[in-house]
């Protein structure tokens, strides 16, 4: 296999992740995602760094915005800096990504809900 | 010339314009070529790290409270360094998809400056970090210290640890190219490279919102 062959997406294949969306993408339309990429994480992050210590909102919202501004910012990294898009030769990557998640998820929520309930029924130590 | 003759072999090698729309539609029966192949796997590893992050997450959030009467993140955590390590691996992903470019575009000047570029932020990122722990581990709020600690040492030191083996594989990447050219096995370890570069400082994206953002401020 040629060098070049491996680039050529053929007919109807998926797409890998981290790759640049195929065909015919100029050096500097790559470099000008790269970029667009980085200003917006750029902002989220120092949205995120700026509300955590400003008394500018009302405090008790800051860690739910903390964690949208997270959220949002993996999510600017994964289209701009993973390409893992919508299109249809990205399915796999999409899935595997879903499923990534709903594992994660089941993993944070489950052992702080858990472990949240056996703090409630523990007999208290210092009374 | 119709869809199914043209999905019977492993494509004649035209391009999608030439084979009409049909061709489009029916014709997908081709293999997929080894880089989407490789990327793919490698992605589904990046996912299985990810759940190992997940569950160091996890542990950090049962445990942040416990601190033993010792120090928490609010007394130890110095924002303004965790502001220039943010900085830094935020520029070297960027740097990263730079030389992630110039090795597809085979542009020597773009893949060895983007390489270099993210080589030095990323040991610019480690060295804060390692500071920071050589700062903690002195006052005395060590790993052991607590189980916050632990906790803390645990996730963030393991961040950590998978920067110094980026650097290192980086640094395998520029000899490779370097030694053997822009070949295509080469460029899909620097394409799997990149990948786990970006997938660092997703996490890193993680640990800074919820290690250092919420336990320092809110």
């Amino acid at each position: 296999m040629s060098s070049m062959d491996d680039y050529q997406p053929l007919r109807g294949a998926d797409h890998a992740p981290g790759d640049e969306p195929a065909r015919g993408r100029e050096v500097a339309e790559g470099v000008l995602g790269y970029l667009i990429g980085l200003a917006l994480a750029i902002l989220l992050t120092a949205v995120s760094f700026f509300i955590a210590g400003t008394f500018l909102v009302w405090r008790p919202s800051i860690p739910i915005a903390l964690v949208v501004l997270a959220i949002a910012q993996i999510g600017v990294h994964l289209v701009f800096f993973l390409h893992i898009t919508t299109g249809p030769d990205n399915v796999n990557n999409v899935l595997a990504l879903a499923f990534g998640v709903l594992i994660v998820f089941l993993i944070l929520v489950g052992s702080l809900w858990i472990m949240y309930n056996l703090n409630g029924n523990m007999t208290p130590m210092n009374m | 010339m119709t869809a199914f003759q043209a999905g019977a072999g492993y494509g004649d090698g035209r391009p999608e314009e030439a084979r009409g729309p049909a061709a489009a539609v029916f014709d997908h029966a081709d293999p997929a070529s080894k880089r989407i192949i490789v990327g793919y796997g490698f992605w589904i590893f990046l996912l299985s790290d990810i759940v190992m992050f997940s569950a160091f997450f996890a542990t950090y959030a049962v445990l942040v409270q416990e601190t033993a009467g010792g120090p928490s993140g609010r007394d130890l955590f110095n924002l303004h360094n965790v502001a220039i390590e943010t900085g830094c691996l935020l520029l070297s992903s960027f740097t990263c998809g730079l030389a992630a470019i110039g090795s597809r575009a085979h542009n020597g000047l773009m893949y060895y400056g983007g390489m270099a570029a993210t080589c030095v932020l990323g040991l610019g990122f480690l060295g804060i970090e390692i500071h920071e722990f050589a700062g903690m581990i002195a006052q005395g709020a060590g790993p052991t210290r607590s189980a916050f600690l632990s906790a803390f040492f645990t996730l963030v030191g393991c961040h950590g640890l998978h920067v110094t083996l980026g650097i290192l594989w980086l640094l395998t990447m520029v000899a490779q190219v370097f030694a053997k050219g822009y070949r295509a096995d080469i460029l899909r370890r620097v394409l799997c490279f990149a990948l786990f570069w970006h997938t660092l400082d997703i996490i890193w994206v993680a640990i800074f919102t919820v290690v250092y953002l919420l336990g320092a401020g809110a």
